[in-house]
């Protein structure tokens, strides 16, 4: 269905070739996975197929890309708009209308189909969607994953024969995801769609994927086979591969389902460890065995900080009541007695915020005490943003109180508040003004009334290798978020809070982040991530904490909350059930 | 929807009024069904799909039913409706009627406009139009006025002016005739205003666009994503506005707003970029092969056309050419049409569903272009009160057939299809 021969792509700007020598054919009918690192060109591969490269971004591509025997080279992209279907990465971008009806329509009415025709096409992608209630609504009031089917709808309105998505889910909470991903598998299964896919959190699609491409690293040729073939082989890989490795499973598993049959003997072996040891000293435990390079230009920046956080790390277990009590739902968020022993940073009391007729939180109630991770899970819409955003004074408290380091924050000016809590939006971008990082840094220093170079000092430790005068536009997703994070720790705010970090982050980076993070706690920060990354969860949290509905639903030790929970629960967790092991290294560490 | 009309006849089946009420408490008793307006079977379409129950069948065909696609009032109406009230307004300077004018607008707009976010767009016209009377009020103020009065409110002190500034004058006295002058100005300006915000709110601009000749599409398509990047712009300022907080910033003054307009101004470039992509990638753009002839003859009759129209309207308009002025005009409004509808040869568009201009939407235009002709014949038999004369003061009355006459303007609130009411 589609061809590559020989296909390079070399844009205006660039020496090298991003992506060089493809030479691929895909099937019809087929949900094809691409999968690689940040920047080895998965967009630019996904681009020549729908003709947007080089005929809308400009560069020289050689070689040749055939989709069902019509050459990108000869058609545009609205010629070929019949033919392929594309969502890029942000579905807002993707809406030329309004409303969902004329969204769906909007691709057919350019092709000029007969109106009898787009009006049955529209009713069954309405209905293979689940979007039928959603018809009139304006497409600004839909939730994440509702755009995101509303985007995929839209291109599938004019039966397209190859579908291209480029990742798909890495914006939505795991039960949107699902959604989407089962509409894909939906199409392929029923339509006999060619469907070509690229993202980074593999532990969501490796399942559904018929063929696996891999683009290794960057200008490498991609190599193409089947999942288990590519798995073995592949840098980036979901738990459940690198747990399948770990226990010499062979043929490797890639569903949870998979790997649960064969985990029958690691259960056993497991069953002599205790798992909750682990999991309360995991995240402290591990951060002494990181190298000194990564955490010694932070540690060196927060004396103060540091000097806060009591001598032990407080325990799960000695902060939080038993957990069949946890379970329950309204009392569990009551901070029992103790928890006033240990030192707070922050509070939220009663907490509730509205917009307009909407409560965006009801009664809320958060104590963070120094040291600690806590992850804010829940699906989109649930409150996570909304509560990250009243611990830094964006938002005024409709009732009840916030308190951060004994102030009330949108009553502190901006300028005391940045040493107290520091935020990493969902967007980094939002935070970077300057047009070099070295002008970013002294204005970061300026506004938190740092020593000069502090805020360079703490750049350099997180993103090694990064030059003064690269303007922060052209840094890769995670360096972004690295040089936001660089910023707001610049005021040495004892509270770190992070609002969705691993969007758009491939492994690696996220494995950097999480050594970061994992190193700030250590020092006895406490830190409040907002994300539906279950991975990220899993591997760093003490305490999850998720949300539904504006309201706290569960509140406990990650290995408690998480493991009962289908949807927040992290591959491991899912294989190992009932018993609480969480991450890969855990196991790792309890077998060596 | 058998169940949910099951609990209809204990509802007093009064009139409209309550057969409206009952409709709209329909949702809220399950929000999670489909509506049954919206669910477009081909067989149901709003009104008629309602089954007659044997007693009160004609007063259930005669009532609004609930709005869905299908029964939507056409966007042309409800301009040619507020439109037609503004025109009764520009007729008027009586506080009375502008005022009562303002109340039917507001009055149809409450009853019939819906959650999306365009609508929202009214209390921010109202805003704009309350603005224009301070403004009008704060100039007369400074400025003066030509009215002459008698009645002095107070005096304010007066800036002496060099002789070359003769006829204008700063501060001086005010005088209560002026002000009411003003103030009766103003509101006529600020309800033209509501009535554009009325239409506005109860017709989707977009939707409006579509009814476009297929000539002029690829121009009202760069105007509804124009109006999509307006509010997401906004969005965007406000955002990183609050974002400045993060960095220990003021989130307020000149200075907040000149750092963040760079970004904004990236922000919304780079969304244009990707929405073209997006447009490009889904087909817009693809044209039908044309003959050259045919493309010869649009641009003849177009080019041709809209020179006809200039020469027209000088004809018009200057003092010597008034014999052939209005012919040349039509001349040239046929020809150009003529342009506009070989021109949409070239397109291979279709449109999906494009609104109907049915009974409903000729009772919503008809209802302001009554209004319209109403009120100018009331300047007719009835100038002086609807033109009140400040000098003398007089109180305002109301002139009971004018005001009779802007009722008609309330019958949308009755016949257009009811919006369903949201959740939210």
């Amino acid at each position: 269905m589609i061809r590559f021969e020989n296909v390079s792509v070399t844009y205006d700007s660039a020496e090298e070739p991003t992506v060089r020598d493809v030479q691929l054919t895909i099937p019809e009918g087929e949900l094809v996975l691409l999968v690689g690192p940040s920047g080895v060109g998965k967009s630019t591969l996904l681009g020549t197929v729908c003709g947007l490269v080089p005929h809308f971004t400009g560069g020289t591509l050689r070689g040749r890309v055939t989709v069902d025997g019509r050459d990108t080279r000869t058609h545009k992209p609205r010629e070929l708009a019949d033919l392929v279907g594309t969502v890029g990465q942000d579905p807002l971008a993707h809406f030329v209308t309004d409303t969902v009806e004329d969204e769906l329509a909007y691709g057919m009415e350019s092709l000029g189909l007969a109106p009898a025709v787009m009006r049955r096409r529209v009713e069954e992608t309405l209905d293979l969607l689940g979007l039928a209630e959603l018809r009139d609504r304006p497409i600004a009031t839909l939730s994440g994953g509702q755009q995101q089917r509303v985007a995929i709808g839209s291109v599938l309105t004019p039966h397209p024969k190859v579908l291209v998505l480029d990742e798909p889910t890495s914006a939505l909470d795991p039960a949107a995801a699902e959604d989407v991903l089962s509409v894909l598998q939906r199409l392929v299964h029923d339509l006999g769609t060619t469907v070509l896919l690229a993202e980074h959190r593999l532990e969501r699609v490796v399942q559904y994927a018929d063929q696996v491409i891999l683009l290794p690293t960057p200008g490498a040729p991609p190599v193409m086979g089947t999942p288990e073939d590519i798995m073995k082989i592949s840098p980036v890989h979901p738990p459940v591969v690198a747990l399948g490795h770990l226990a010499g499973w062979a043929p490797l598993p890639l569903s949870v389902r998979d790997a649960r049959r064969r985990a029958g003997t690691l259960r056993d072996r497991l069953a002599e460890h205790d798992p909750r040891t682990p999991t309360a000293g995991t995240p402290h435990g591990e951060t002494r065995t990181y190298p000194p390079t990564s955490t010694g230009g932070a540690g060196g920046n927060h004396g103060r900080a540091g000097g806060r956080a009591p001598a032990h790390r407080p325990g799960a277990e000695d902060r939080t009541p038993p957990a069949t009590a946890r379970r329950t739902l309204a009392t569990l968020f009551r901070r029992p007695p103790e928890g006033l022993r240990t030192p707070t940073i922050a509070t939220a009391a009663a907490l509730g915020v509205r917009r307009g007729r909407v409560e965006a939180l009801r009664h809320v109630d958060l104590t963070v005490t120094p040291g600690e991770t806590i992850a804010l899970m829940g699906r989109n819409g649930a409150g996570k943003s909304t509560l990250l955003n009243t611990f830094v004074g964006m938002i005024e408290p409709t009732s009840g109180s916030v308190t951060v380091g004994g102030r009330t924050p949108h009553r502190t000016p901006p300028r005391d508040l940045i040493r107290e809590v520091g935020l990493v939006p969902q967007e980094p971008r939002d935070l970077l003004y300057a047009n070099t990082v070295a002008a970013e840094c002294t204005a970061a220093d300026e506004d938190a009334g740092a020593t000069p170079g502090s805020c360079r000092d703490l750049v350099t430790a997180l993103l090694p290798g990064v030059r003064d005068d690269t303007h922060p536009r052209d840094l890769s997703e995670g360096q972004r978020l690295a040089l936001a994070l660089a910023i707001v720790l610049t005021g040495r705010p004892p509270l770190l809070l992070l609002d969705e970090p691993t969007r758009g982050l491939d492994y690696a980076a996220k494995a950097r982040l999480v050594e970061v993070l994992r190193a700030l706690a250590a020092e006895g920060h406490a830190i409040v991530l907002a994300t539906h990354d279950v991975e990220l969860a899993a591997e760093l949290a003490h305490r999850v904490v998720i949300l539904a509905g504006g309201e706290v639903v569960a509140d406990g030790p990650t290995a408690e909350v998480v493991v009962s929970s289908p949807a927040f629960a992290p591959q491991v967790a899912k294989i190992l059930a009932p018993q609480h092991w969480l991450t890969v290294p855990q196991v790792r560490e309890a077998l060596s | 929807m058998r169940s949910e009309d099951d609990d209809a006849p204990q509802q007093p089946q009064a009139g409209p009024a309550a057969e409206v009420r009952a409709r709209t408490r329909r949702p809220t008793a399950g929000p999670r069904t489909p509506r049954p307006g919206a669910q477009s079977h081909p067989l149901r379409h709003g009104a008629e799909s309602r089954t007659p129950r044997p007693g009160n069948a004609p007063s259930r065909r005669l009532t609004a039913p609930e709005a869905s696609r299908s029964n939507a009032v056409h966007p042309g109406a409800w301009w040619l409706w507020a439109l037609g009230l503004a025109t009764a307004a520009s007729r008027t300077n009586n506080p009375l009627l502008l005022g009562l004018l303002v109340g039917v607008a507001g009055y149809v707009v409450a009853a019939r406009k819906t959650d999306a976010p365009w609508a929202r767009s009214y209390t921010a016209f109202i805003k704009i139009g309350l603005f224009v009377v301070g403004i009008r009020l704060a100039f007369n103020l400074v400025l003066g006025s030509p009215i002459p009065g008698s009645h002095t409110l107070f005096t304010l002190p007066e800036l002496p002016l060099p002789d070359w500034a003769k006829g204008i004058r700063v501060g001086g006295r005010v005088t209560a005739e002026g002000m009411l002058f003003a103030l009766y100005d103003g509101a006529r300006l600020a309800t033209l205003l509501i009535c554009v915000g009325a239409a506005n709110a109860l017709a989707n601009p977009a939707r409006l666009l579509k009814s476009l000749p297929g000539a002029l599409y690829e121009a009202g398509v760069a105007v509804v994503v124009a109006m999509t990047f307006a509010p997401n712009m906004v969005a965007d300022v406000v955002r990183l506005r609050t974002a400045r907080r993060l960095r220990g910033r003021p989130t307020g003054g000149i200075k907040a707003i000149a750092q963040i307009g760079l970004p904004v101004l990236e922000g919304a470039l780079e969304r244009s970029v990707a929405v073209a992509a997006s447009m490009d990638a889904r087909g817009y753009g693809r044209t039908a092969r044309v003959p050259a002839p045919v493309r010869l003859t649009t641009t003849v009759l177009t080019l041709g056309g809209l020179l006809g129209v200039c020469a027209g309207t000088y004809g018009l308009l200057a003092s010597e050419g008034a014999g052939y002025g209005l012919p040349v005009l039509a001349g040239g409004v046929l020809a150009s049409l003529a342009g506009l509808r070989l021109g949409g040869r070239r397109q291979i568009r279709t449109r999906y569903r494009p609104d109907r201009w049915g009974v409903r939407s000729w009772l919503v235009a008809g209802s302001g272009v009554a209004v319209a002709a109403l009120m100018v014949w009331a300047g007719t038999y009835a100038p002086e009160t609807l033109t009140l004369q400040v000098v003398p003061l007089t109180a305002p009355a109301l002139p009971l057939w004018p005001a009779l006459s802007l009722l008609a303007g309330l019958l949308p609130a009755f016949v257009a299809p009811v919006p369903p009411k949201e959740s939210q």
